[in-house]
């Protein structure tokens, strides 16, 4: 059988998927954890606590602000609040976060700590909801859009599908592929909760063909459950993306600035999906991900349930090793969309995927040489945009044009700037001109 | 005559004649009045459309000094590349007294060098400065120093400033800086200052910008200011050009006498200046070399 996938564009870097066979364990917390107060998409989160503040794990830190895009952030250790200071994030600059002195590991009395399954869902969708909020849940594929607003955007168009992303179409990253081979059960409630709470009966799971134990795996769980589908899909980035994942599932096509509501559908991450399960099965707040680490040049790598703030170097350190001679990047996220970070000392945060380290051969770019017209990037945008051209137009300030061309719908996958035979910076013009048309857009306004 | 021609001349006549007279009749209806003195001032003007005073090119100057000067005052009103010797002749025109201002000059306030903020992270996207500062903190780690990819040096458009290969700073050159400000709106740091060139050259500047506390700043960088005091200390108890804020001094340049005083008791060496300081005479003398960053080449 032919596989499925989205029709226009898309690269195929290579996959290298090394520490897929290798369980999930859990990381333990160092002394003193610092939790970023903007872990989000949208407004940060404004501090409830104070300096001296006790706190248990899942304590609220940190209330949803004002704005509508906004989370809450819940402690993800027990012990005194040292201070609320500025601190190097993954975002290469200083943010506001919570300082925490750790002291042993207490948890708040509402969490349910079992191991055991809640298969029955008790709440109506409204209060499902209203729990998906309150547990500070994001989407964890990478964006961290705040999961609850998935729902409530409706305005009376009405949904009828449910697409579960478990693409996971970055190279290297193999956390979602760990989640959907060890929590299966909780995954497949999950799915049932938020079939729930969107009042939808079509849930579709999207697994790229290179996890075919994780497909295998999902495929017997899912014919216990009506209306859930696992659809296997042609390795191929960024099908990750919700746009392309729609199109190479239900080929629905989701015109330009529109939602997937506007073509009914809804879609989380898997990852995102078991954040839900412990959030309105357990009361458990999103306090900790799995987050993968990997590199060709480590000796070992891992898969390891991380609490939200643990410093990245602490991941290294489980594994019992050091950063390996020659390596010469550090990549938070996967190696198409991550950042680069600047120390290892960064936290963790809702939307870390992984950490990779990059030895000389692979983190350097090539010197970028003139355009030769081959008109690569073209044919690999998934989103039919021209990337030389908006290069040329960003670099020369043009953004008019910049937005008559539609630069706005970049989702800045990196594709173009992979497959550039001329090593050309496409995407950072790209972006740098994405960043002045949306200013342009909301002075405008 | 064939009568062809007749009939071609007189059809064409009568067309120019009457597209003569609507000519006429909506150049006199849609006349725009020019004021004359437009004219007259842009001559005055240096010419540069450089931007500087805040309008569109000189012409946009001159109209403004106009509006101004019915209103009875162009004060307000100033052109960095001419100077106030073109302001004078400007005012000596519209017959309005005009204040003598002070020539001005870009100042970079940065002295973190290759040597003394040494790069501990590789940047090797494209050399804007602009895209370099929306991804981190710069190669140094200093987040608000030079991150010497030359924005300042694209847009200026006297050839005023230029990029030292050794130290990775721009350098401003006095001779050919008029002070139009591009860039110090191209600086995605805001690093470039707009100051008095000062009698005879002399100015004095903190060269720094981090707003970090002390400790912090110089793990990066050997010359940051650490917000110390010891310069406000320093200076004259009549003057008091310094202020301390944001972990950061400042000298107003208004007030500055360019003594130089507090430029050994820096401890960093954060303070700049485009002449030899005096050496203090009471204490002994240690080796301790300011940084001084010669504007002038």
């Amino acid at each position: 059988m032919k596989l499925r996938t989205f029709n226009q564009g898309g690269v195929h870097p290579p996959e290298n998927k090394i520490s897929a066979d290798i369980p999930i364990k859990i990381l333990g917390v160092p002394q003193q954890i610092c939790i970023p107060i903007h872990q989000h998409l949208g407004a940060p989160a404004v501090p409830v606590v104070e300096k001296g503040d006790k706190v248990k794990v899942g304590t609220l830190i940190a209330k949803k602000g004002t704005a509508f895009i906004s989370a809450n952030i819940h402690s993800s250790v027990s012990g005194t609040v040292a201070k609320i200071d500025d601190v190097l994030d993954a975002t290469g600059y200083k943010n506001k976060a919570v300082v925490i002195n750790v002291e042993g590991d207490e948890w708040e009395d509402t969490i349910d700590r079992s191991d055991h399954l809640v298969p029955e869902i008790k709440l109506e969708p409204e209060e499902i909801l209203k729990k998906i909020e309150e547990m500070g849940v994001v989407g964890l594929g990478g964006a961290t859009f705040p999961a609850h607003i998935k729902y409530m955007v409706s305005n009376g168009r009405k949904s009828d599908t449910l697409v579960v992303n478990g693409a996971e179409c970055e190279p290297f990253l193999t956390s979602d592929h760990r989640l959907m081979l060890e929590r299966t059960d909780e995954i497949m409630i999950g799915i049932q909760i938020m079939m729930k709470s969107g009042q939808v009966d079509r849930a579709v799971i999207g697994i790229e063909s290179n996890k075919p134990d994780a497909i295998e795996n999902l495929r017997i769980k899912a014919q216990q459950f009506p209306g859930i589908e696992v659809i296997p899909l042609k390795v191929k980035y960024p099908q990750g993306a919700e746009k392309q994942l729609i199109k190479a599932l239900l080929n629905r096509e989701i015109p330009s600035g529109k939602l997937p509501l506007d073509v009914g559908v809804i879609i989380n991450n898997v990852g995102t999906v078991l954040a839900i399960y412990e959030a309105v099965q357990k009361n458990k707040p999103l306090i900790e991900r799995v987050v993968t680490i990997t590199g060709k040049k480590l000796k070992t790598k891992g898969n390891f349930l991380v609490r939200i703030g643990v410093p990245a170097a602490m991941l290294l350190e489980a594994l019992g090793e050091e950063i390996p001679e020659g390596t010469s990047k550090i990549i938070s996220g996967g190696p198409m969309m991550g950042k680069a970070l600047n120390s290892l000392d960064i936290p963790i945060t809702k939307g870390t995927s992984g950490i990779i380290l990059m030895d000389e051969s692979e983190a350097w770019r090539r010197e970028p040489v003139n355009c030769i017209r081959c008109a690569k990037c073209i044919s690999v945008c998934p989103m039919g945009l021209e990337p030389y051209l908006l290069e040329k137009l960003a670099e020369r300030e043009m953004f008019d044009r910049c937005e008559a061309n539609a630069i706005t719908d970049c989702m800045e996958c990196g594709s173009c700037s992979y497959i550039c035979p001329a090593a050309r910076p496409l995407l950072d013009y790209i972006r740098y001109g994405k960043v002045n048309v949306m200013r342009i857009m909301r002075e405008r306004r | 005559m064939d009568p062809v021609i007749l009939r071609s001349a007189l059809t064409l006549g009568a067309v120019a004649l009457s597209a003569a007279v609507i000519l006429f009749l909506v150049a006199k209806r849609f006349k725009v009045y020019e004021d004359p003195r437009i004219e007259r001032i842009l001559e005055l003007l240096p010419g540069a459309n450089c931007g500087g005073c805040g309008y569109p090119g000189c012409r946009g100057f001159a109209e403004a000094l106009v509006k101004a000067a019915d209103e009875g005052d162009i004060s307000a009103l100033k052109c960095p590349p001419g100077g106030s010797d073109t302001m004078a002749a400007v005012g000596k025109y519209l017959g309005i007294e005009v204040a003598e201002s002070l020539p001005t000059i870009a100042v970079v306030c940065c002295g973190g060098t290759l040597e003394k903020a040494p790069p501990k992270l590789g940047y090797d996207g494209p050399a804007k400065c602009t895209i370099s500062h929306a991804l981190f903190n710069g190669e140094n780690g200093c987040a608000y120093g030079c991150l010497g990819l030359g924005d300042c040096v694209a847009v200026c458009t006297f050839d005023a400033i230029y990029m030292d290969e050794q130290t990775h700073l721009p350098v401003v050159l006095e001779e050919k800086c008029v002070a139009c400000g591009a860039c110090v709106k191209a600086c995605p740091r805001h690093i470039i200052e707009i100051r008095p060139k000062g009698k005879k050259g002399r100015r004095v500047w903190i060269n720094c910008m981090n707003k970090e506390k002390g400790a912090v700043a110089r793990k990066n960088c050997k010359v940051a200011c650490i917000g110390c005091g010891k310069c406000v200390k320093e200076c004259p108890e009549k003057i008091q050009a310094i202020t301390l804020g944001n972990n950061l001094a400042y000298i107003d340049p208004d007030k500055c006498i360019a003594c130089g005083k507090c430029i050994p008791v820096c401890p960093t060496g954060s303070i700049a200046a485009t002449f030899t300081p005096p050496q203090p005479k009471p204490k002994p003398q240690k080796e301790h070399k300011p940084e001084t960053q010669e504007v002038s080449q």
